[in-house]
């Protein structure tokens, strides 16, 4: 068996097995995860939420992704058709492929690579492309203003994720992901750098283009922004791919600074509970924050979303990493390896 | 003469010219149909990126020529529609009409009817604000507080279809008191209500008044001076919002609004969040004048003792023939109203709602002249709005209350 294995076509075999094993998962988590939105922000409105198909609205995501898939693709007129269909499937092809290198478990990647950092980081910040795309080729000026937006929000806060990211590093020595949960033993380092944590989960709200930073949707403002002109599974994948994206930020910020997959302190309670359980349910609590925040806050404007990025969270992110270079180099504590 | 014309024209092409070359926009299309026209406003907005260079907006989608149609009804049949004018505040605009029939026909309408109608009046108010309050919360991207309003609205709208049989088209109010009097137990119901109501208002302050972000989003934004507001028309919490301490209910007090006691909050800058401030001090203010009617109110006659104008006891048309002939002469012909002509305003939830009223001495108006309320606060919006962002834009318009079925007519 092992032999087989080790052979191309095992190999491949294997690959394919193990991408199917987070794929099909994820897909499932992001259709409940429209399914506890709908509930969590019906608590919150005094509603009930979904609770008509099946028990609790439990298939209520299945009979959503059946209508999609059953509508009509409408291209508007004077669309460009390649583009205007490319969009969502780099949209939707980028979330996917992020998860490549997540580490669910110790060494449960199916990429296991040395720059898991830098990896995630590219395919987060080539997300954008599928906005700015959708946005220009709907050959609308909703769909345009969103795309602008978007383009200008999602490049501004992706300046200071890469300097909470490089601080995380600073801490670690290492830019596999694996290494930089198994850094974190000791403490989390939510904890230490508090500071850090609170700006890269922010940012993650404005990097996923959620709110408070949902302009690029802004419903009341440019209708539905950049995919106004959507329908269908078109639609559909923009959806998918943004609740995986919301997904995969939970799971960035699960990695970087809430210890993955491992128990609070590391003592006996905590510890009987197997370690993809605990990543599991630090994402679902990220992704409750997600939906905490939705539910509770306005919009901001444009050029305070901007202000936001660059006058506050650039410098505060700049600052700590340079007084945590400083703090290591004063301490000693700078990582060998 | 000719040469100033020629000097007018002129300077009109240079002007012309000077657009074209100056302004490098594109206009969008801001309604009717879109989620933050609150009805069918059309706002054709000139944008530079993303600021608006230019905001008109167009009126007339939903024109119903309510006021001609009056012209040719009877006077009972002519307040239904003041409902739909405002849609959101009905039982405030069939107070404007009732006033200026009753003005005309010069009768006295007993205190229990006035007591009713002032109660009525103010659970609109709180209905319009709630609406308001909480649809621009959702303008600016809010999302709860609007289910919030909404399930209290839903309270306030049982209390109208338990006094009138419906819930938003009410015809309550008529000239001469109102339509039938209070079914047992409301009375407690909306006492109920009244204690348990300022929670509310203090639960949603909580997610707006101190919110950062609600404040960076309507701070100095769409700001107003006084003089401004008054030479634009402005009326009610957009006027007082700009410091002017104007309240109909005040200054000329209509029904028993000179009996209770109520505090007329004023704004300082009359930008948006001003006006959302005012807007939740008024619905506190109207839970508080609620009480006060509930206490105050008496048993009694509620429509005039007079069947040539309100119609007689159902239980009397049995068995009394003058009712009979009172009744059928009312649903045929209706009353005449002496000739004269009146202008009568009151405190709408949004501001001054006037009826400019003309009768011949018929039984229908000859003229019957609607004050909007709306309308005036609508045509400043290029001033408001210059020069602010597109989330601005939508924000001013939100904080201005604007209903279309009062706007159009």
């Amino acid at each position: 068996m092992t032999e087989f294995l080790a052979t191309p076509l095992g190999t491949l075999i294997l690959l394919v097995l193990e991408t199917l094993a987070i794929l099909v998962p994820l897909l499932i988590a992001v259709a409940y995860a429209t399914w506890a939105e709908r509930k969590v922000l019906g608590a919150m409105h005094l509603r009930k939420g979904p609770n008509v198909v099946g028990l609790f609205g439990l298939l209520q995501p299945f009979a959503d992704a059946l209508k999609m898939l059953m509508k009509e693709t409408i291209i508007p007129a004077g669309a460009n058709r390649a583009l205007f269909l490319l969009a969502p499937v780099i949209t939707f092809v980028l979330a996917m492929i992020a998860w490549a290198v997540v580490p669910v478990n110790d060494g449960w990647a199916v990429a296991k690579i040395n720059v898991g950092v830098l990896y995630l980081f590219a395919i987060s910040s080539l997300g954008v492309y599928g906005v700015i795309i959708a946005g220009w080729a709907s050959n609308s000026k909703y769909a345009f203003l969103g795309a602008m937006r978007s383009a200008a929000q999602m490049v501004s806060y992706e300046v200071s994720i890469g300097f909470v990211m490089v601080s995380v590093l600073l801490c670690v020595g290492s830019l596999n992901l694996n290494d930089i949960v198994l850094a974190q033993r000791h403490i989390w380092f939510a904890i230490p750098l508090f500071p850090m944590f609170l700006v890269f989960f922010i940012s993650g709200l404005a990097e996923t283009n959620r709110s408070p930073f949902d302009l690029p949707e802004g419903e009341s403002e440019i209708v539905a922004g950049f995919f106004v002109e959507y329908s269908s599974l078109a639609f559909g994948l923009f959806f998918l791919g943004e609740y995986a994206n919301m997904f995969l930020m939970s799971a960035m910020t699960t990695i970087l600074f809430l210890g993955g997959w491992l128990a609070p302190f590391g003592v006996e309670p905590f510890t009987w509970l197997p370690g993809p359980l605990w990543f599991l349910l630090k994402v679902f609590a990220c992704m409750f924050v997600f939906i905490w925040v939705r539910g509770t806050l306005p919009r901001y404007r444009y050029d305070q979303l901007m202000r936001l990025g660059w006058k506050v969270f650039l410098p505060l992110s700049l600052l700590w990493l340079v007084l945590t270079g400083g703090v290591l180099m004063a301490t000693g504590w700078v990582p060998r390896t | 003469m000719a040469e100033p014309e020629v000097t007018a024209a002129g300077q009109a092409a240079e002007a012309v010219e000077r657009r074209v070359v100056e302004i490098d926009s594109h206009a969008i299309n801001f309604g009717p149909q879109h989620p933050a026209a609150h009805g069918v406003l059309r706002l054709v907005l000139e944008m530079d990126g993303e600021v608006v260079e230019r905001a008109d907006p167009h009126v007339g989608l939903l024109h119903r020529g309510t006021e001609k149609l009056i012209e040719h009804k009877s006077y009972m049949q002519a307040l239904p529609y003041f409902d739909r004018l405002d849609y959101v505040s009905p039982m405030c605009e069939e107070h404007a009409f009732a006033l200026a029939t009753e003005k005309l026909l010069g009768i006295e309408v007993p205190p229990r009817a006035k007591w009713i109608r002032t109660l009525f009046a103010e659970i609109t108010r709180v209905l319009n604000h709630l609406l308001n309050i909480t649809t621009y919360g959702l303008d600016v991207g809010a999302i709860t507080p609007v289910m919030w309003g909404f399930e209290e609205r839903e309270k306030l709208l049982e209390f109208h279809e338990a006094a009138s049989g419906a819930r938003l088209h009410a015809n309550y109010f008529r000239p001469g008191g109102v339509a039938k009097d209070l079914p047992a137990g409301l009375e407690e119901r909306i006492a109920e209500w009244a204690d348990a109501f300022p929670k509310l208002v203090d639960d949603l302050q909580t997610l707006l008044t101190g919110n950062r972000i609600w404040k960076q989003r309507t701070v100095d934004i769409g700001s107003i001076g006084a003089e401004d507001a008054l030479a634009w028309g402005f009326s009610g919490p957009c006027l007082r919002a700009s410091g002017v301490p104007w309240d109909l209910r005040r200054s000329q007090p209509y029904d028993m609004y000179d009996q209770v006691e109520f505090e007329v909050p004023v704004g300082r800058n009359g930008d948006c969040y001003d006006r959302y401030l005012v807007r939740m001090e008024e619905m506190r203010q109207s839970a508080f004048i609620v009480k006060q009617c509930l206490a105050r109110m008496q048993p009694g006659p509620v429509k005039v003792q007079d069947n040539k104008i309100a119609p007689p006891r159902r239980a009397d048309m049995k068995r009394s023939m003058e009712s009979l002939i009172h009744h059928f002469k009312l649903y045929t012909e209706g009353y005449h109203v002496p000739a004269g002509a009146t202008y009568t305003a009151v405190e709408s939830p949004k501001g001054e709602f006037g009826v400019y009223l003309v009768a011949d001495g018929s039984n229908r108006p000859y003229r019957c002249k609607i004050r909007p309320t709306g309308f005036a606060h609508l045509q400043a919006i290029e001033v408001l709005s210059k020069r602010h962002m597109l989330a601005d834009a939508v924000a001013i318009i939100g904080s201005l209350d604007l209903v279309f079925g009062e706007v159009d007519r």
